[in-house]
């Protein structure tokens, strides 16, 4: 497969851009004639990975999110999203539906849960200190012929 | 942009959530409906999520702190015309189990 669209771009973690993160990937995502209901999947699952990168990589300070886009002539999405915040201790438990480290603050623990139910594969890197990097890669269905 | 109306009528107490209800917008959202929860005491709350046309966990955890609450108040939650996207991100946390959904039929 070869690639046919990239973008990169880091933004600070501040919540008004959860909302401007799920724009880029709208924006990305729509000249390729996303089935209306994939590009709503791909949209929450941005907002999920962001979210998490705000609320728990980088916690009450500020750092980068890197969101990179990646599109393949074979309609495969990729989408990539970095951060250098605390990193995750046990990625297996924090991937397990409802669970989660900040009850008092109305997370419900679904972030990652969502995340894998609207992907084809989800991958997350992550080391303590360093920060942490998801990967979700996609497949597009196949525009309908009219 | 506006993300919440509250009416009270008949110690029903509805939220209407508005536009898109992440994390940003769940903030300022919640503490709105817990003041004025607990200034009302109301018999319900109900979220009336009509109006809403992108919803992640941050509103899933909204609604879930928010029925916490009133559950420890002995009040009932009921959520109220969700959209088939909105009502699936509820059903894959269970959620739907602890809070009924209900569905106006009416034509608008």
């Amino acid at each position: 497969m070869n690639q046919i669209n990239e973008i990169k771009c880091t933004f600070l973690s501040l919540s008004q851009n959860e909302g401007l993160a799920r724009s880029i990937v709208s924006g990305f995502l729509l000249p390729l004639d996303p089935d209306v209901e994939e590009l709503a999947d791909l949209r929450c699952a941005v907002s999920e990975a962001v979210t998490n990168c705000i609320v728990h990589a980088y916690k009450k300070s500020v750092g980068n999110i890197t969101l990179t886009l990646k599109a393949y002539d074979d309609r495969t999405f990729k989408m990539i999203i970095a951060d250098k915040g605390c990193g995750i201790p046990d990625v297996a438990l924090a991937r397990k539906p409802l669970y989660t480290t900040l009850p008092d603050e109305d997370r419900c623990g679904m972030g990652f849960s969502i995340m894998e139910s609207f992907s084809d594969k989800l991958d997350v890197k992550s080391q303590i200190g360093k920060g942490t990097r998801v990967t979700l890669t996609k497949k597009l269905s196949s525009p309908d012929v009219t | 942009m506006e993300n919440l109306s509250l009416s009270c009528r008949n110690e029903v107490l509805t939220a209407t959530l508005k536009n898109e209800i992440d994390h940003h917008s769940a903030v300022s959202v919640r503490n709105e409906i817990d003041d004025r929860l607990y200034k009302e005491m109301p018999r319900a709350l109900v979220f009336d999520l009509s109006e809403v046309n992108f919803m992640d966990s941050s509103g899933l955890g909204l609604v879930l702190g928010r029925y916490a609450k009133a559950k420890e108040l002995g009040i009932e939650v009921v959520v109220k015309n969700p959209s088939k996207r909105t009502e699936k991100i509820f059903r894959m946390a269970g959620t739907d189990k602890l809070i009924k959904i209900i569905h106006d039929k009416e034509i608008k």
